[in-house]
């Protein structure tokens, strides 16, 4: 009887071990950053197109459109091309709602949160042309000199339509 | 020459047109004669501006039932309330957003939003979205203090936020509609009459198909 239970014990071990890996595998990483480390990415001189979607998980239409950006950034997968989808949330609810969203929709895409709570100093400096509702989303390429900023929901039409008539993006 | 005249006569005449129907498209700017609105307040009868006769002005608050990030300024904008009606500045709620874009944002549901936060104050609903079109609200919350002439109009005095921390009330370092509610009763000019702040797109009627 004693040589079985131990088996059983290690097996629950094993088990536990290897889903427990299985846990942090799956664990999304979501860095906080403050807006120096966002305007490293606006500044980039890299012939790269960035796809910077603002957006919250309190945000309803954020919400949905955010497959569409995970879509693009598989459709340019072998592209210089990169999608941040850039939270506002608050830095408190970053393992409360940021990383269980993120985790549950299984996000391919790179997501960082903002904290930088203190609005009206800074949305001016990411765009003059954003009135700061969500969700907003940048598209540039600072080697092409390529630059969309748009304020809306965006739907999978309307994203190709922007690349291809408003933004050089071929696919 | 002379023929090419009325060519660019034309030329700056349509960039007029598009420049002011641009300027349109944005709604009120600063310092803006703001017009009168008359709509229908929770508890079924329709307000204008013009009805309190003793108001000196409005804290015109763009807010809805549904955005988590609006609600966040539910208890602040009670207090506003409380602290400046009496000095003649009542805050004026209108829920900008579509019933059909979002059911929650019903007349009922609004009535029942009101009820259960006790609003002291009016809270509208533009159900043909036009006044929130002619400020140029863009997002909930979006504040708009207007201040009544001394020919009864409504200027544009502040547009933005509130204050400049929405996730903690303790944290706040600017109270941007307090001081500029405090630099009219003081006949003072207001040091910071725009700002910025993130919040929930308003949700549109889609066009008519």
């Amino acid at each position: 009887m004693r040589v079985p239970g131990n088996l059983l014990v290690a097996l629950c071990l094993l088990v536990g071990l290897a889903s427990s890996r299985g846990a942090v595998a799956q664990n999304a990483h979501v860095p906080v950053i403050k807006l120096a480390q966002l305007q490293h990415y606006l500044n980039s001189s890299a012939d790269t197109t960035y796809i910077i979607n603002l957006w919250a998980t309190w945000c309803k239409p954020c919400i949905e459109e955010i497959p569409h950006f995970e879509a693009l950034q598989k459709q340019y997968a072998n592209q210089p091309v990169k999608v941040l989808l850039v939270s506002l949330d608050f830095a408190k609810d970053l393992d409360k709602k940021v990383i269980p969203f993120v985790q549950r929709r299984q996000l391919k895409s790179t997501v960082l949160l903002l904290d930088e709570p203190d609005y009206n100093s800074w949305i001016d400096a990411f765009d003059p042309a954003w009135s700061g509702a969500l969700p907003a989303t940048l598209f540039f390429n600072n080697a092409k000199q390529q630059r969309l900023f748009v304020e809306k929901p965006l739907t999978p039409a309307l994203l190709q339509e922007y690349l291809s008539t408003k933004f050089s993006l071929k696919p | 020459m002379q023929r090419q005249f009325p060519l660019l006569l034309l030329l700056l005449s349509v960039f007029a047109l598009l420049t002011s129907a641009m300027v349109a498209q944005n709604g009120y700017q600063v310092g803006d004669v703001a017009t009168d609105f008359t709509l229908k307040n929770v508890n079924g009868q329709m307000m204008s501006l013009k009805d309190q006769k003793n108001a000196k002005g409005y804290v015109v608050t763009f807010t809805c039932n549904t955005c988590p990030f609006a609600k966040l300024y539910e208890d602040r904008l009670i207090q506003l309330h409380q602290k400046y009606a009496p000095l003649g500045y009542p805050v004026v709620a209108i829920n900008p957003n579509d019933v059909t874009a979002s059911p929650g944002d019903s007349f009922e549901q609004m009535q029942k939003r009101a009820k259960d936060k006790k609003f002291p104050f009016a809270y509208l609903q533009d159900e043909s979205q036009e006044v929130t079109k002619r400020f140029g609200a863009t997002r909930t919350p979006h504040l708009y203090i207007l201040q009544k002439t001394s020919q009864g109009q409504w200027k544009v005095a502040y547009i933005g936020a509130l204050d400049n921390n929405a996730g903690d009330p303790e944290k706040v370092t600017e109270r941007y509609a307090e001081n500029a509610l405090n630099s009219l009763l003081a006949n003072q000019p207001i040091a910071q009459t725009f700002t910025k702040a993130i919040g929930c797109t308003i949700k549109w009627r889609a066009s008519a198909q």
